[in-house]
């Protein structure tokens, strides 16, 4: 027979003020196995803590229960606790009375009678308990970082610096990610390009970092300091090893007419390229949708100007298999599409454009070489029109638009139409708007900038309409400060799209068994507390595919994350958790349905030999569980159908404890 | 009083099936609406006072007679506000009431002429009168 | 193919010539248009108050007709359509609202499971614009037509789903298939003025005239439309530009439009 502790906590009025916790401690009293009861105003706190350790002394107490808060909150604290008293920390139970109860009921009565219930509830648990101690596993000292971007690359860096080996797995020719697209950045008008090469140097440089360039994660498997990750090389049909970057291949390139991903479709690039100038690895990509050679066998001119030998059109994908001890996601967002914004006649005019196709226009290495040109006509527009919020906060419909804030556009926005007004004063240029949203150091000083030095048009309300009409688009908007409808004959109009994570993001996520929300953005451990990391272990989040954001943001967490990273690497072993899957041999009818739903692969089957009457034995295939793999999801003890698998620390017979608890 | 329009805008809501308290207020209903010129109060501002309970002005102003029900605040607007049906409720709860009749049979004859087709005079009687 | 075919009451009257050109291009292209017995006038307009039953019972019904002939229901009117399609609309998704109408009609009850067609759409997915295009002998080649939907065809989007209702294709589709050459212009969904018509001929006159100016401008000779009332109100703004319905077009490219007129 156990001798339990039962611990109420008011936290201060959270519980106090709907739960009378005087009565759930003298109610729990009452129950089987409980010998000593009493409540505190923080039982989290110092004093607290000291009341429970003194209490397991002079009681001879075996187990506890702590009525309080969420055991995500604080269920570690207290299993702390109980070690420094002396107990097995998984003596400890905690009945949730805050969350699941003070906080939803509003009257004192039900709010207690509630409280004691869900005590009852652990103190029966606690009854069957036994303690447990947790397994030890290694730890693989290398760290994985999905996605090139300005997230990957800074993650990838820290991670490297504090002397740990790091690859970067980018599905484009070249790391550099959006950032590497744009022009300028706010609020300091620095060269995107000037401060972001250096970096991408730095990596290609860095002797701990590998970067797998052209490649995509095909299969994840494993757990917290043991994963093994299948990597798909892509085949660039050019040995990477071999070509310097020259470029005389594309120089030369016969198939000229290509649409040039980098600069958004706005020029066009040869069937082999090199993305841009400052490419990382500097090495030239076959695309082989468009290459005559790899088509139908006709051409061949790159593999006869290269005079390195590097062209090889026999090349294909390659799987590599690689071990990593923790895994980065950074694979950024992408702006939606604006098929479905027609009232913007995105799809009706060349002139109307997104932002970022608007950062290529104004990208001395884009499309227009720097120069503010019209797409349709290559003419220098002199009146612009930018809308903010296309497709951001849109509840309307879910196929159209977010219902999110995209955070970064009101800054950009402010940048470009001041970028505009500086180099073009001749321009006239219009910013309608829902909210200026500028939180953010120097930001709203910037917008504001924006307004009073350079002159830049900020109207409040909406655009309904664009309507391309001869040579101008028309532009139809609300002037809600002056309560009239506006119109303006504009020559080019910019879209703030809102932003959504990448789509390689969804299929990611399945493989690392990572959580999303309902926007496909990965959620974290805890939103405030722990935002780089996975509530999977061992997975942990960089930039925008966390949420939108801008680049200072998005390196200030790529370095968080790659902290968590290096505070893992640096172990040497991990303690694993007790409550794993375990197997009863005698009972296991060798089904295979437990292997056959176990997400981690931790099950196998074994024949052994078994005792009969008479002194016979037989053979049986049975169930084991690899405990080093084991995370104890429970997957298996659901899918037994003879009862054999169990949980430790939620065994079926402890959930039926509770549950009877509850009901009598 | 405040009850009174407190009650009436829960009306409202109920008749018309929309949630004004979605809107925020962008202005992209009034941006396009051909009514606009013509309208006291604009589709946004419908959404905007009947939420605060500012519905007697609405009630007495011309603009519930000028909406052309174009919808073409309906699929633009970004919250799935639904101004046209906003307004389309207010119009109700003024016409309903007896005597309050916006167009009168006897009207009629005066506002033809030999090409106007029989749709016009049913819509408008449908939209003007109870 | 045999369909149900709701004409409502302007097409027997004011605008005989559109129900008559419509019935006569059907005959043509294999399409019995089957007029449904005691139909009542829609009423014009979608009254779109949840409280609304009365308004809304004469679609319900004729809609109802259709059903027990397993057939889908045609109108041409674009403010018929409207007002159907709405209607149908509510009568599958608004249970509340179904269960009142339903009190009002004589038999079974509706459950909104007819499919509303446009005329338009009869063309463009029943018989197909190719097919059209193959039984045209006169090709309206070198003329240039702008197309105007108005907002009854298009919106609201989520009940209509017609085409997109901020780019739509189904009438220069259209337009392109009897061999003329369709005029893209941004005013082509946008309102004539309805029904306001009535009381305010100033306002109609100011929506109608931007409409026109923005054809006229695209290079638009002729406009064509599938409703009375913008047709009326487009005529009345007193520009020199053609007003004309979509099925007198259609017939003069069949070759019929003088047998309508015998």
């Amino acid at each position: 027979m156990q001798r339990i502790g039962v611990f109420v906590c008011w936290c201060g009025s959270n519980i106090a003020a709907t739960v009378d916790v005087k009565a759930v401690s003298e109610a729990l009293l009452k129950e089987p196995g409980v010998v000593f009861s009493t409540d505190y105003q923080y039982m989290c706190s110092q004093a607290g803590q000291n009341m429970i350790i003194d209490a397991v002394k002079e009681h001879n107490l075996t187990g506890i229960v702590v009525c309080s808060c969420s055991p995500r909150m604080h269920e570690a604290t207290f299993r702390k606790t109980a070690k420094a008293a002396g107990l097995n920390p998984y003596m400890v139970e905690i009945a949730n009375i805050r969350e699941q109860c003070s906080w939803v009921h509003k009257d004192m009565q039900t709010g207690t009678e509630k409280a004691i219930i869900l005590g009852k509830a652990a103190v029966a648990k606690v009854n069957l308990n036994a303690p447990l101690t947790p397994g030890e596993s290694s730890v693989t000292k290398r760290a994985l970082v999905i996605g090139g971007g300005i997230a990957g690359i800074q993650t990838a860096l820290d991670i490297a610096e504090a002397g740990f080996e790091v690859d970067i797995v980018e599905k484009q020719p070249t790391i550099g990610g959006k950032m590497a697209q744009l022009d300028k950045t706010f609020p300091t008008l620095d060269c995107a390009a000037c401060i972001l090469t250096p970096k991408m140097v730095d990596v290609a440089q860095n002797e701990k970092i590998r970067i797998f360039s052209y490649s995509e994660v095909e299969a994840v498997s494993g757990f917290v300091g043991n994963y093994d990750v299948k990597i798909k090389r892509k085949a660039r049909y050019v040995k990477e090893d071999i070509c310097t970057g020259c470029g005389a291949c594309v120089d030369k390139c016969p198939m000229k007419k290509v649409p040039n991903e980098f600069n958004l479709g706005m020029d066009n690039r040869r069937a082999i390229y090199i993305p841009f100038a400052q490419a990382v690895p500097k090495v030239a990509t076959i695309d082989p949708n468009t290459c005559n050679m790899l088509k139908n066998g006709k051409c061949g001119v790159c593999a006869k100007i290269c005079t390195a030998g590097a062209i090889d059109y026999k090349q294909q994908d390659e799987i590599v298999q690689e071990k990593y001890g923790a895994i980065v996601v950074a694979t950024g967002f992408n702006p939606i599409s604006m098929e479905k914004f027609d009232e913007f006649a995105y799809n009706q005019s060349k002139d109307v454009i997104t932002s970022l196709e608007f950062e290529r226009l104004t990208n001395a290495a884009g499309p227009t070489q720097g120069k503010l040109l019209r797409p349709s006509d290559n003419v220098h527009p002199h009146t612009i029109v930018f809308v903010q919020c296309v497709g951001s906060r849109c509840s309307a419909c879910a196929e159209k638009g977010k219902e999110y804030c995209s955070k970064i556009c009101c800054m950009y926005t402010a940048k470009h139409a001041m970028l505009v007004r500086d180099k073009y004063p001749d321009t006239d240029v219009y910013v309608f708007y829902i909210d200026v949203r500028t939180p953010g150091k120097a930001f709203d000083e910037f917008q504001r900038r924006a307004v009073e030095e350079y002159g830049v048009k900020y109207v409040k309300g909406m655009v309904g309409k664009v309507s391309p009409e001869g040579n101008k688009l028309k532009v139809q908007a609300s002037d809600l400060l002056n309560n009239k409808q506006i119109n303006i004959d504009a020559d080019l109009v910019v879209l703030a799209a809102a932003i959504e994570p990448d789509k390689s993001a969804r299929p990611l996520a399945t493989m690392l068994t990572a959580s999303m929300d309902t926007n496909d953005f990965f959620t974290e451990a805890h939103p405030k507390l722990r935002p780089v990391e996975s509530p999977t272990a061992g997975v942990f989040l960089s930039g925008a595919c966390q949420g939108p954001k801008d680049i200072p943001e998005t390196v200030s967490q790529a370095s968080a994350a790659a902290v968590k990273v290096v505070g893992l690497l640096a172990k040497d072993k991990l303690t694993g958790n007790p409550c794993i899957a375990s197997s009863n041999e005698l009972m296991c009818n060798g089904c295979s349905s437990c292997e056959r739903v176990c997400p981690y692969g931790a099950i196998t089957y074994v024949d052994k030999e078994f005792r009969m009457p008479n002194r016979t034995t037989k053979i049986r295939r049975v169930a084991q569980v690899n405990s080093a793999v084991c995370q104890g999801c429970g997957a298996c003890t659901v899918a037994c159908p003879s009862g054999a698998m169990d949980l430790r620390g939620f065994t079926s017979a402890q959930i039926m404890a509770e549950v009877d608890a509850i009901c009598k | 009083m405040t009850k009174n329009m407190n009650d009436l805008r829960e009306e409202l809501i109920r008749m018309s099936g929309c949630k004004p308290s979605k809107c925020m207020s962008c202005g992209k209903c009034s941006a396009t609406c051909p009514a606009y010129s013509e309208m006291e109060y604009h589709p946004h501002q419908f959404a905007g006072m009947i939420q605060r309970g500012e519905i007697e002005p609405l009630l007495e102003s011309e603009s519930i007679y000028r909406c052309l029900t174009c919808f073409a605040c309906v699929d633009r607007c970004p919250r799935d506000v639904q101004p046209a049906k906003l307004i389309e409720a207010v119009r109700l709860v003024a016409i309903r009431e007896q005597g309050k009749n916006r167009l009168k049979a006897d009207q009629v004859p005066g506002m033809l002429d030999n090409d106007i087709p029989q749709q016009a005079i049913v819509s408008a009687f449908r939209k003007y009168s109870k | 193919m045999n369909v149900s075919y709701f004409p409502g009451c302007t097409l027997k009257n004011k605008a005989k010539d559109l129900d008559l050109y419509a019935r006569k291009c059907a005959e043509v292209l294999g399409v019995n248009l089957e007029e449904i017995e005691e139909w009542q006038c829609c009423g014009g307009v979608f009254t779109t108050s949840t409280d609304e039953v009365a308004t809304k019972l004469s679609s319900v019904r004729a809609l109802k007709e259709a059903q027990k002939k397993s057939q889908p229901l045609v109108t041409v009117c674009s403010a018929c359509h409207n007002v159907i399609k709405q209607t149908n609309h509510a009568m599958a998704t608004n249970e509340g609202f179904a269960n009142k109408v339903n009190r009002y009609m004589a038999e079974d009850a509706y459950d909104g499971s007819t499919q509303v067609l446009h005329y338009l759409e009869l063309l463009r997915d029943v018989v197909g614009f190719d097919k059209i295009k193959e039984k045209v002998v006169n090709p309206l080649k070198g003329q240039k037509i702008a197309a105007y939907y108005g907002c009854l065809l298009l919106r609201p989007n989520g009940v209509m789903k017609m085409d997109d209702p901020e780019n739509p294709k189904i009438m220069e589709d259209f337009i392109r298939a009897i061999g003329a050459e369709p005029v893209y212009y941004a005013y082509r969904n946008e309102c004539c003025g309805g029904y306001v018509t009535m009381e305010s001929p100033e306002l109609a006159k100011k929506s109608s005239n931007r409409v026109i100016e923005c054809a006229k401008n695209g290079g638009a000779e002729k406009i064509v439309t599938a409703c009375p009332l913008c047709r009326y109100n487009l005529m009345k703004s007193g520009s020199d530009v053609e007003i004309i319905y979509f099925t007198e077009l259609l017939a003069e490219a069949l070759g019929v439009k003088e047998a309508c007129n015998d």
